[in-house]
């Protein structure tokens, strides 16, 4: 039972992804598109499946869209205040610092989006990552205690990160 | 209150909220005085600033009632695209050594991936003034 399903949809979530990526681009939701989305959402992954083989073994969905909705309010949160900062604080009175962020996340899917998301949100950048991956280097706009930015970082995001990926 | 004024009224709400961010990131540009700091403005305030513009739109079309969902693309690659280009001009920078405050020192002898040099490639970048 499982095997023919792997094989047709080596990586179903691509699927999804690719055939709502196609019917969003036509801008129109009619039967031809949908098959026409579908086609290309099953023979893509079949073709590109062998460039996937390091790929996590599987994540959370559940955990995955309540990590996105959370990560969009704390964007629209760090929009805010981001521009009071730009607004009100003087260049001199700005405490801008490097953060460095041990990582526990292992996978580098987590970890890019661990990286993509520092970035979006309060006040901070990620800028590298060490040799060996474990450490994660961030630029905060205005920290006045660097660890507790850090802590805050690993707390909210990495612990949420690692019940997402099996 | 029939719904088109309501849409307008949030159209309106959307394009004001947008160009609210999207000045505040000019803003930031010109007035934060460090590259690394200056980086923090064009990444926040822009992606709110262009979703709010997006959603507008999308608010818009249906209201007007040629429903087009296809701007929830653009915000979907924007969101994935921007800590990418904004991770890039970070590694310029720490490359060049811009920043005003230097890159902390790794414990257990690891270094930062962009300050990792091959040996025969020391020479050609030598210290920067």
């Amino acid at each position: 039972m499982m095997r023919p399903f792997r094989w047709l949809f080596p990586h179903p979530f691509l699927t999804i992804l690719l055939s709502a990526v196609w019917i969003l681009l036509q801008n129109e939701l009619s039967a031809g598109m949908l098959v026409f989305g579908l086609i290309l959402g099953i023979v893509i992954p079949i073709l590109t499946a062998r460039w996937w083989t390091d790929r996590p073994q599987g994540i959370r969905p559940l955990r995955m869209i309540a990590y996105v909705l959370l990560v969009i309010w704390d964007i629209i949160v760090a929009n805010v205040q981001v521009a009071w900062i730009i607004l009100t604080k003087s260049n001199a009175s700005m405490k801008p610092a490097w953060v460095v962020i041990p990582l526990d996340l292992r996978e580098p899917e987590a970890i890019s989006i661990l990286a993509g998301t520092i970035t979006l949100t309060p006040g901070t950048v990620s800028a590298d990552l060490s040799d060996c991956g474990r450490y994660l280097l961030v630029h905060a706009l205005d920290a006045e205690d660097p660890d507790a930015v850090r802590d805050d970082i690993k707390d909210r995001y990495e612990r949420r990160l690692k019940e997402i990926f099996l | 209150m029939n719904p088109e004024i309501i849409a307008t009224y949030a159209v309106i709400l959307l394009l004001l909220i947008g160009s609210f961010f999207i000045i505040v990131a000019s803003i930031g540009l010109l007035k934060l005085s460090d590259p690394m700091t200056r980086l923090h403005a064009p990444t926040k305030a822009g992606t709110l600033g262009i979703g709010a513009y997006l959603l507008a739109a999308v608010v818009h079309s249906f209201s007007v009632g040629e429903g087009s969902l296809h701007e929830l693309l653009i915000m979907a690659f924007i969101f994935v695209t921007a800590p990418v280009s904004a991770n890039f001009m970070a590694k310029a920078n720490i490359h060049r050594r811009d920043c005003a405050l230097q890159t902390p020192e790794l414990p257990d002898g690891d270094t930062w991936a962009t300050l990792n040099v091959p040996e025969e490639d020391r020479e050609v970048e030598g210290p920067h003034t």
